[in-house]
């Protein structure tokens, strides 16, 4: 089936009490690589309520036309109003390829979207590209290859969607770079009206609590990760020692997370956070593919693992091989020591 | 009054992968893969069982997969569960989470009678958290999607917590509703022994028919019967029971293919041995420091 596309790629730019979300941007910066690659148009597509600052955003990031839709009931996000809008603007325009960020919200909403349009959907991808492919002996002109780790991180797997108009995918925050232009495209914006549906009140938001101290791994030059190899919560007190010492934020694997060593919100890796720091030290971390993918672009990196024949050590720059209770120790105590 | 459906999903026990596991090709080979109760849904079936308590009502626990899939199935009857339901067919096979929410959606209309649906947030095989959200659009119905807390439920409404990113609201929908929830937000109960003695014997519509390969006196109709008459039968929906399309189950109703599957490449490979002593950890540290990395 050879169907004649407009090409367009839309970023669905998610904002929170009227702040924009940094993967949106992030996403807007890929998303103008894959309309340059299929010479399209990239659209970025803002809900909310008085969003002239981020619509003006939009535009540092390659947008070529942001569509906004203001309400006063669309302040907070909503999964029926919400998905309600973009299924109405998919199904009147089909764009080649929706990105949504792989948030709580974005997780919420590109399914419900999915699903009502009929659309493939890949969450979590680690790359987008655009190709050429030849899948069950048929020739696919410019498709979506959706690039992500699966199955308990063992294989990389690159999905695509050949047989149906529009192309999804959710992507973490920090997986991206961000890219703004010299100089803002001079973008269009296209505002349409928002009519209000009995079945929006569905839900109703009785109370909101955001705490504004979030950490953030991104803008750490240097992190100290520690994962479950540290075998209990004791021994992680010195993964937070390493990085006071040094002056590093404290992070995790997704085992040392599960294992309550460490908070979520210090994740690195696919379901986390992916980062790029000067230095990143990976204590007992076995180096799951997961992992690797949300921190094997960092400037140095320091593995510190008693297996030898750890995965992290094919990425790390500087390996130890040993017992963390022993070398952390003596890490802080010499590095102390030079400091004086 | 309150009845809810729990949606559960049997996985390969990804965090325990060993080398037998991958073919030569770098595929999975997934029947070497230990089966497990993917954790979230027990968490799910958890929640259900509480708003039973609370409120009275019945808890039905659905599962589509392979017929080995009655496994789980009767982990749910351990744990409270009143009545479960395998759905399994050859032609549901290879589905992604468009496909797989088609076929759970309709056998949840089939099923009916529900106020609540609950599942796991997402399963640890894929990791997408989309197959709650898709049932949700197909049954037409609201989702509150990473519940903590069921606060309360009063008439045709229901209060819940749920995760924002940075913090948490408070909700109140409409039901019936769909609910995905996280992990760890209560502990599932441990199975209680008297309902393990009841059910370890229950048995779905695969289950029986093994039994009369293997012996040419069982009739399958008789044994259905049988087993309903005692309370141990795992409801069992086909193909044929369910009103579907069969151009939108399966690998065929499924718009993402895997189109290349690759084993890990690793990268790096500048890597430098550091003995784990006090004097080479110093010439490392000196080398970051005249890296401007520290200090």
């Amino acid at each position: 089936m050879q169907m004649d596309f407009k090409n367009e790629v839309w970023v669905f730019i998610e904002q929170r009490d009227g702040n924009p979300a940094d993967v949106s941007f992030e996403l807007l910066c890929k998303g103008l690589k894959l309309s340059d690659a299929m010479k399209g148009k990239l659209k970025a597509i803002v809900i909310g309520d008085n969003v002239n600052e981020i619509v003006e955003q939009t535009f540092i990031y390659g947008a070529d036309e942001t569509i906004v839709i203001e309400h006063p009931s669309l302040k907070h996000y909503q999964t029926l109003p919400y998905s309600r809008i973009l299924n109405e603007l998919i199904k009147k325009h089909v764009p080649r390829i929706v990105l949504f960020g792989a948030t709580v919200i974005g997780r919420d909403l590109a399914p419900r979207v999915a699903s009502h349009t009929k659309s493939g959907l890949t969450a979590d991808c680690t790359d987008l590209q655009i190709s050429d492919v030849k899948y069950l002996k048929q020739d696919h002109h410019n498709l979506l290859l959706q690039i992500r780790p699966a199955f308990g991180g063992n294989i990389i797997a690159t999905i695509i969607t050949p047989d149906v108009p529009v192309q999804m995918a959710t992507v973490r925050e920090g997986v991206m770079e961000l890219h703004p232009l010299d100089k803002p495209k001079k973008g269009k914006i296209t505002k349409l009206p928002f009519t209000p549906d009995s079945m929006d009140d569905l839900v109703k938001i009785i109370e909101q609590h955001r705490e504004d101290n979030k950490v953030n791994l991104k803008a750490a030059p240097i992190i100290v990760a520690g994962g479950y190899g540290l075998g209990t919560k004791e021994n992680f007190k010195l993964v937070e020692e390493l990085a006071h010492t040094i002056g590093g934020e404290v992070a995790g694997s997704r085992a040392a997370v599960d294992a309550g060593f460490v908070t979520p919100d210090r994740q690195v890796g696919q379901t986390g956070v992916t980062v790029r720091p000067k230095l990143y030290i990976a204590v007992g971390i076995s180096g799951a593919i997961q992992h690797r993918a949300g921190m094997q672009e960092s400037n140095k990196i320091i593995a510190i693992n008693s297996d030898p024949d750890a995965p992290i050590f094919d990425v790390a720059h500087y390996g130890i091989v040993g017992n963390a209770t022993e070398i952390i120790p003596a890490f802080i105590d010499v590095y102390k020591h030079k400091l004086k | 009054m309150y009845n809810s459906i729990v949606m559960v999903k049997q996985v390969p026990d990804t965090a325990n992968i060993s080398g037998k596991v991958m073919k030569d090709d770098g595929t999975v080979n997934r029947a070497k893969l230990p089966a497990i109760f993917n954790h979230e849904d027990r968490v799910a079936l958890e929640l259900a069982l509480q708003v039973k308590e609370r409120y009275g009502g019945k808890v039905t626990a659905i599962t589509m997969g392979p017929p080995r899939a009655s496994d789980i199935l009767r982990e749910c009857l351990f744990m409270g569960a009143d009545e479960t339901y395998l759905i399994s067919d050859r032609k549901f096979a290879g589905a992604d989470t468009l496909a797989t929410s088609y076929v759970l959606s309709e056998a949840i209309k089939k099923i009916g009678d529900y106020h609540f649906i609950f599942a796991g947030r997402q399963a640890i095989d894929g990791d997408t958290a989309q197959v709650g959200p898709q049932t949700a659009e197909k049954l037409n119905i609201p989702q509150i999607t990473y519940t903590e807390e069921v606060i309360e439920a009063a008439g045709d409404k229901v209060r819940a917590k749920k995760k924002i990113d940075g913090g948490y609201e408070i909700v109140e929908s409409k039901l019936p509703v769909l609910l995905t929830v996280l992990k760890d937000v209560v502990d599932p109960r441990p199975f209680s022994a008297k309902r393990v003695m009841t059910y370890k014997n229950a048995k779905s519509l695969m289950d029986l028919e093994k039994l009369t390969e293997e012996n040419s006196l069982l009739y399958i109709d008789k044994l259905v019967h049988e087993y309903e008459e005692r309370g141990l039968y795992i409801k069992t929906l086909t193909m044929d029971d369910l009103n579907l399309d069969v151009k939108r189950c399966g690998i065929k109703g499924s718009p993402t293919k895997v189109y290349k599957v690759e084993s890990v490449v690793l990268g790096g490979g500048s890597q430098q041995i550091v003995e784990p002593t006090k004097a080479a950890i110093g010439e490392l540290i000196d080398q970051l420091m005249s890296d401007h990395i520290f200090g």
